[in-house]
C-alpha cells in the first residue's frame, strides 16, 4: 500500500461517508417525494470517485454520468446548491434546470452529468484537448458506466486521445449492471481495460471497492497524463446497492447477491478496518468526520427546502447567452 | 353488445405487439432492457418468456448499431424489426440510420427494397426528467421523406395503428408519450388494425376546429367539454398519424367551423402545429373567420423544476384562451 498522507486519509473518509450519507438521506426524500424525477444514487460505489479525485486539483476536469452525485461531492462541488437542484429549487446550481441527471459545477472543474449514456466521454477528451493546446499540466477525467463502453462516444473518443496523447483517463465504473443486463451479456471479454489494447493505450483493472488500490492506479494513470504520456483507461469492479434508479424493482439480481457485496465488500468498512488495524487513524477520529458530515447534509437539506421555487419568468432565460426577447416564440 | 374490457395504454401496445410476435415469426423486437425487465415503462412485458431470447433481443446501449441493424435485417427481407429507442430525445445518437438509412434505402434502390422496420420511441413532458428527457420530436421525423410517423393518444389508437405500423411495409416511427402508458380505455380483446393516415373526430362541433396530438387530445376535450356548458361547440381532431396525414377530415372540418386552432406540445418553430396551419391557410383560407391559432410549448428546452415544467407544458387554460381569441 502506498504511502499515504494522514490528512489525505481523513479527506478520503470524509468524502465516502459523504456520498454515503447524501445519497442515503437522497433516496429517504425521493421516496417522500420531496426530489421530483429520476435519481440513480452512487451508493456502493465510492471509493472509485475517491480514490480518482484524491489526486485532483481544483483546475483538473471531469465529466461525468447519470449516476454524478458521487462525483460532484468528491471533486469538492457546493452541496447546498447541489441539493437545492434535486428539489427543483431556484438556488439550485443550475437554477432547477437540470435536476439529478444532470448536477455540474463549473467551478470546481465538473464538467456536467449527463443524461446521455456516453455523451460526456468526448467532453472529457475536448477538455484534454484544450489543456494540452493551451500548454498546462492539468487533466481530464471521463467517467462512465461497462454499459457506457459499448457506445460509438467512448469508442471515438478514446480513439482521439489516444492518437493525439491527450491528458485524460477514462475511468470505467463497471458495477456489473447496465440497467438489468449484467455485465456477462454486454460484451465477450472479461474487463473493459482490455478494449485500451485497440486504442494503443495502457488499460488496467483494480478492485472498486478498495479505495486504496483505486487511489493507487489513479496516481499513476494521473501522473503519465501530466506528463504528457497520454490516456490511461481504469476499469474499477464496483457494485451499486440501490436499484438503477429510485423505484427500481430490480427483478434481474436476487438481494443475495446485494447482501453479499454489502458484507464483504463495503468500501467504507473495508478502509476502517484498514485504518484502524493500521492505527493510521483512530475511532474518534472517524466519527468525528462522520458527525462534521452529517450536519454539513443536514444544512443542505435545510437549505433546499426552505428555498423558493423558480419563477415562471425563469423559464424563458438562459436559452442563450445574449439577450433573446422576440426571438423565444412561446404563442402565436 | 359485450362490454369492452378496460387496459392501459402501454398493455395495449403489449398485445399489438404480442399479435404481431405470434402471427410472423419474422416479428422481432429489440431494444435495451426490452427482454426479462420487459421495457423500462412495461411495454414489451412477456414477451422474452414467450418467444425467448432470440426474439426478444436486449441490446447493449448502442442505438446507433442495434438500429443499424434493424435496417439491415428489414432490408434483407428477412425480418420485420420492431426497435424501441428508449427516449425520443436519444435520436441524436441514432438518427443517421433513421433519416439516411432507412428513410432513403428504397428511394435510392429506385424501389426495390422494402424496409418493414418499426422504431418504437417515447416522447413528452410531464415527469421532471428534464431537458434530455422530456422533448416532443415528432416534427424531425415528419420531417423526412421515407418516414411514417404515428403518434396516437388513446389506448384503442395505440393498439389497432402498432398493429398496422408493424405490418407496414415502410419503415414507421411510432412514438408513445411518457404520460399516456398509464392511462386507461376500451380496447377489444381480438386483433384490429387502423389505417395509417386516417384522422379521428374525437369530439364534434360546429364552432371550432382544434387540432390535437396525443397528450393535447385529452386537455382539448377537457376544455371542449367545459366550453360546452356555455353554447361553444368545440370540434375535437385527433391527426393519430401525422405521416401520412388526413387533410381531408382536417380541412373539412376548418370549412364546417371557419376557425382553428392547433395544440401540440412540440417546440414552436418548424412544427406540426406550423404544418397544420400551413395547410390551413394554403387550402381552406377562403373559409376561415379568424386568425388560426397555435398553443405549443415555448422555444426552450424543458425545465426540470416541477414548477418551470407546468408552466411549459401547453395548458388547459392557454387552450381555452385560444380558442376564445378565434371566437
Ligand atoms: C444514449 C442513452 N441510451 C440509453 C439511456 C438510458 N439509460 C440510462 S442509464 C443506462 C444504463 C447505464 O449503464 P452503465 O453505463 O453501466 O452505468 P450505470 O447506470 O451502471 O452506472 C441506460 C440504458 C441513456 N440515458 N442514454
Amino acid at each position: 500500500m502506498l504511502e499515504i498522507p494522514k490528512e489525505k486519509l481523513l479527506w478520503i473518509y470524509e468524502t465516502m461517508v459523504k456520498i454515503r450519507e447524501h445519497e442515503e438521506r437522497v433516496a429517504e426524500l425521493f421516496a417522500q417525494g420531496k426530489i421530483p424525477g429520476f435519481v440513480h444514487l452512487y451508493i456502493g460505489e465510492e471509493a472509485v470517485a475517491t480514490g480518482v479525485m484524491a489526486h485532483l486539483r481544483k483546475e483538473d476536469f471531469i465529466t461525468s454520468t447519470h449516476r454524478g452525485h458521487g462525483h460532484f461531492i468528491a471533486k469538492g462541488g457546493n452541496i447546498k446548491a447541489s441539493m437545492a437542484e434535486l428539489f427543483g429549487k431556484a438556488t439550485g446550481i443550475c437554477k432547477g434546470k437540470g435536476g439529478s441527471m444532470h448536477i455540474a459545477d463549473l467551478d470546481v472543474g465538473e464538467l456536467g452529468a449527463n443524461g446521455i449514456v456516453g455523451g460526456g466521454i468526448p467532453h472529457a477528451v475536448g477538455a484534454a484537448l484544450g489543456i494540452k493546446l493551451n500548454g498546462l499540466d492539468n487533466v481530464a477525467v471521463a467517467f462512465f458506466g461497462d454499459g457506457a463502453s459499448n457506445q460509438q462516444n467512448f469508442h471515438e473518443a478514446i480513439n482521439l486521445a489516444a492518437i493525439w496523447k491527450l491528458p485524460v483517463v477514462f475511468v470505467c465504473e463497471n458495477n456489473l449492471y447496465q440497467i438489468s443486463l449484467p455485465y456477462s451479456k454486454q460484451q465477450a471479454i472479461k474487463s473493459v481495460a482490455e478494449r485500451a489494447v485497440a486504442y494503443g493505450i495502457p488499460g488496467v483493472s483494480v478492485d472498486g471497492q478498495d479505495v486504496f488500490a483505486v487511489y493507487e492506479v489513479a496516481k499513476e494513470a494521473i501522473e503519465r497524463a501530466r506528463n504528457g504520456e497520454g490516456p490511461t483507461i481504469i476499469e474499477a469492479k464496483t457494485y451499486r446497492y440501490r436499484g438503477h434508479f429510485e423505484g427500481d424493482p430490480q427483478i434481474y439480481r436476487s438481494k443475495e447477491e446485494i447482501e453479499w457485496w454489502k458484507n464483504n465488500k463495503d468500501p467504507i468498512t473495508i478502509f476502517e478496518k484498514t485504518v484502524l488495524e493500521k492505527g493510521l487513524l483512530t475511532k474518534e477520529e472517524l466519527d468525528a468526520v462522520r458527525e462534521k458530515v452529517k450536519k454539513e447534509i443536514e444544512e443542505a437539506i435545510k437549505f433546499a427546502e426552505e428555498s423558493p421555487w423558480p419563477k415562471p419568468e425563469e423559464l424563458l432565460e438562459d436559452v442563450f447567452s445574449t439577450p433573446t426577447k422576440g426571438v423565444l416564440v412561446w404563442q402565436w | 353488445m359485450a362490454v369492452v374490457r378496460e387496459i392501459t395504454f402501454a398493455q395495449a401496445l403489449n398485445e399489438a405487439l404480442d399479435y404481431e410476435m405470434s402471427k410472423d415469426p419474422k416479428v422481432v423486437v429489440m431494444g435495451e432492457d426490452v427482454g426479462q425487465y420487459g421495457g423500462i415503462f412495461g411495454v414489451t412485458k412477456g414477451l422474452l418468456e414467450k418467444y425467448g431470447e432470440e426474439r426478444v433481443k436486449d441490446t447493449p446501449i448502442a442505438e446507433s448499431g442495434f438500429i443499424g441493424t434493424g435496417v439491415g435485417a428489414a432490408a434483407s427481407g428477412l425480418l420485420r424489426p420492431v426497435v424501441e429507442l428508449m427516449f425520443i430525445d436519444f435520436l441524436g445518437v441514432a438518427y443517421d440510420q433513421i433519416y439516411n438509412q432507412a428513410a432513403k434505402i428504397r428511394y435510392m434502390f429506385g424501389g426495390k427494397a422494402k424496409i418493414p422496420i418499426v422504431i418504437r420511441t417515447v416522447s413528452g413532458a410531464g415527469a421532471s426528467a428534464a431537458a434530455q428527457h422530456s422533448q416532443s420530436l415528432h416534427a424531425l421525423f415528419v420531417h423526412v421523406p421515407g418516414l411514417k410517423v404515428v403518434y396516437p393518444s388513446t389506448p384503442y389508437d395505440a393498439k389497432g395503428l402498432l398493429i398496422s405500423s408493424i405490418e407496414d411495409d415502410d419503415p414507421v416511427v411510432f412514438i408513445e408519450h411518457k404520460m399516456l402508458y398509464g392511462v386507461k380505455g376500451p380496447v377489444p380483446e381480438e386483433p384490429y388494425s387502423i389505417p395509417l393516415g386516417e384522422a379521428d373526430i374525437k369530439k364534434e362541433g360546429k364552432d371550432v376546429t382544434v387540432v390535437a396530438t396525443a397528450l393535447m387530445v385529452y386537455r382539448a376535450l377537457e376544455v371542449a367539454e367545459k366550453l360546452e356548458e356555455e353554447g361553444i361547440s368545440v370540434e375535437v381532431i385527433d391527426p393519430r398519424s401525422l405521416v401520412p396525414l388526413d387533410e381531408e377530415t382536417i380541412l373539412n372540418s376548418i370549412k364546417k367551423t371557419g376557425r382553428l386552432v392547433i395544440v401540440d406540445e412540440a417546440y414552436p418553430r418548424c412544427s406540426f402545429a406550423t404544418d397544420i396551419a400551413a395547410l390551413a391557410v394554403s387550402k381552406a383560407f377562403d373559409s376561415l373567420k379568424a386568425p388560426v391559432k397555435l398553443v405549443t410549448a415555448p422555444s426552450t428546452p424543458v425545465p426540470f423544476s416541477p414548477a418551470l415544467e407546468k408552466e411549459w407544458v401547453p395548458s388547459t387554460e392557454k387552450i381555452e384562451t385560444a380558442i376564445r381569441e378565434v371566437l
